[in-house]
């Protein structure tokens, strides 16, 4: 689902984030992403939803390599692709109904049909009884959750997280690593980093591990 | 996985008619909505709003009112044009049957329109009603007025080429005294209407271009405002032209507003110099009936605000609106 063979990644202004990077990931596999702050995580999985383009190698999501794709036809792969943020990146002017919307009402999908499958994602992270609160009244484990709920509502086949528990109490990111292997049952392709230790090495899991942007250990190809 | 792609495929293949009305009302429902919630934005910041709009509005107010002042001298002038004539004086010894069988002789002319036959007994009525000498020409005990012959000429006729050579050879004719011709009056006055139109025009150009780029920087700094939402909504997969549509109708309002402000100025203008009018009305014995901006100068005005105002809309997104910028 989601191979890298030989990605660099170089920003001008702090060098080499990503060095010499490959690895497969199969559909429906869900692997965990872990290393310091710094190590290339954040990097990694910007370069797989195209916020990023890396500087050498070949990425190739769904068998596509991305290099080919036209700028234009970036918002589509995107669609694709369930992106969770550390920070929510949720509008803040807008309600949590609105902002789980936000992937459907720009696919131009019929109002009737978002408004059911906004309440089933937010059924699913359990904030049904919030959707018309604004996210700024809501606790940060509640934004998080509002923020997957925005990721998964499209049903995308692919879901990439970074730091989706960084700022939780134990027991709400537990709830939410449940979740994640929910979708991991239904057949959706997860990849979610994070610097729980304790909780990758509980769960059996695919781990790979990035140290100053290298790839220093990855505990499986399957 | 399997499972849901083939449920995604198939929502996909069946693109029937039923499928594409759905899309389709889903689409007008979209732009109802992106239509009112711009609307409603606009109006949370009024202050804002209200200067962009007020610079629209006067920069199309100023073509507007020479458009509209221009219409008015046309029409006022309206009744030169009619009289796009030669007025032929007949020598005072031609007599009216005489005068009458000219008119038989001239009316059969290819240059001639209709051709009108004023009496001595009429001409002075109507010297009397416009002179204001009415008390002095009671005094007179003959009427010293000769028979005029006012002919209207097609417009073809009143080419210098064709003109000269016609009236060269009215003047030879025996009964005629003097004539005396307002074509080339109408002539000049078409002639500097024309290049005041052509100004006018030139003038809407330079003050549309000035509409283009107030609203142009107006959505430049709502992208600048907006720049976490179109990050975000590029992350979720938003393509150009969706986040585009916000922009363009915040333009399209600009414009609209701007163009039904630049409507209100101008009537507004009317109305102050219609009341203005009536020292000018006593002088000339007439009543000037000024007139605003007609419908289809309306029309045509709030069209011309909102595709100009899509149009600046348009630049701005294109040079402003980036989705997969990430910083």
């Amino acid at each position: 689902m989601i191979r890298f063979e030989h990605v660099y990644k170089r920003y001008p202004e702090r060098g080499e984030a990503l060095k010499d990077l490959s690895f497969e990931l199969a559909a429906g596999e869900m692997a965990f992403l872990t290393g310091h702050s710094g190590a290339g995580k954040s990097t990694l999985l910007k370069l797989i939803g195209l916020i990023e383009r890396p500087s050498r190698g070949q990425i190739i999501v769904d068998g596509r390599s991305l290099a080919d794709l036209p700028r234009r036809r970036i918002p589509f792969h995107r669609r694709r692709i369930g992106m969770i943020f550390q920070d929510h990146r949720l509008l803040n002017d807008r309600s949590v109904y609105d902002n789980v919307a936000l992937p459907l009402a720009i696919t131009g999908m019929p109002s009737r049909e978002i408004g059911r499958r906004v309440r089933a994602a937010l059924d699913q992270v359990g904030l049904l009884a919030f959707e018309r609160a604004h996210p700024i009244a809501l606790s940060g484990g509640e934004q998080q959750r509002v923020g997957i709920a925005r990721a998964i509502v499209g049903r995308p086949p692919i879901i990439l997280a970074d730091e989706p528990t960084g700022n939780l109490d134990p027991e709400l990111a537990s709830e939410i690593y449940d979740l994640f292997e929910r979708f991991h049952e239904v057949g959706v392709t997860l990849m979610i980093a994070t610097h729980d230790q304790e909780r990758i090495s509980r769960m059996a899991y695919r781990i790979l591990r990035l140290q100053k942007g290298r790839l220093i250990a990855d505990s499986g190809n399957w | 996985m399997a499972q849901r792609r083939t449920r995604f495929s198939n929502k996909r293949s069946t693109g029937t008619g039923v499928l594409d009305r759905r899309r389709l009302s889903a689409w007008g429902e979209q732009h109802r909505e992106i239509a009112v919630t711009t609307l409603r934005r606009m109006l949370q910041q009024p202050l804002s709003t209200l200067m962009t709009v007020a610079a629209v509005a006067i920069a199309l107010a100023l073509p507007a009112a020479l458009v509209v002042a221009l219409d008015n001298v046309k029409r006022l002038g309206g009744d030169w044009q009619r009289s796009a004539t030669v007025s032929v004086f007949l020598g005072s010894a031609v007599d009216e049957a005489q005068a009458a069988q000219l008119r038989q002789r001239l009316a059969q002319r290819p240059e001639v329109e209709t051709i009108e036959l004023i009496s001595r007994a009429e001409g002075l009525s109507e010297f009397r009603d416009y002179s204001g000498l009415s008390s002095a020409l009671d005094q007179l005990t003959e009427n010293p007025l000769p028979v005029v012959l006012e002919l209207q000429l097609y417009p073809a006729a009143l080419e210098p080429a064709q003109l000269k050579p016609f009236i060269a050879r009215i003047e030879q004719l025996p009964e005629v005294d003097f004539l005396r011709e307002d074509a080339r009056w109408a002539q000049r006055f078409q002639a500097i209407l024309a290049l005041l139109r052509a100004g006018v025009s030139l003038l809407a150009l330079l003050l549309g271009l000035g509409v283009l780029l107030v609203i142009g920087n107006s959505i430049r700094l709502e992208i600048e405002n907006r720049r976490d939402e179109i990050r975000i909504m590029g992350l979720v997969g938003a393509t150009a032209r969706f986040a585009r549509r916000r922009f363009l109708y915040i333009g399209a309002w600009y414009g609209l507003f701007g163009g039904a402000l630049a409507a209100v100025l101008v009537t507004l203008m009317v109305w102050l110099l219609a009341t203005q009018a009536a020292p000018l009305e006593a002088l000339y014995h007439r009543t000037f009936d000024i007139r605003g901006l007609s419908l289809t100068g309306l029309g045509t005005l709030l069209l011309g605000s909102s595709l100009l105002g899509i149009a600046g809309s348009w630049i701005a997104v294109g040079r402003h609106l980036d989705l997969c910028d990430d910083r």
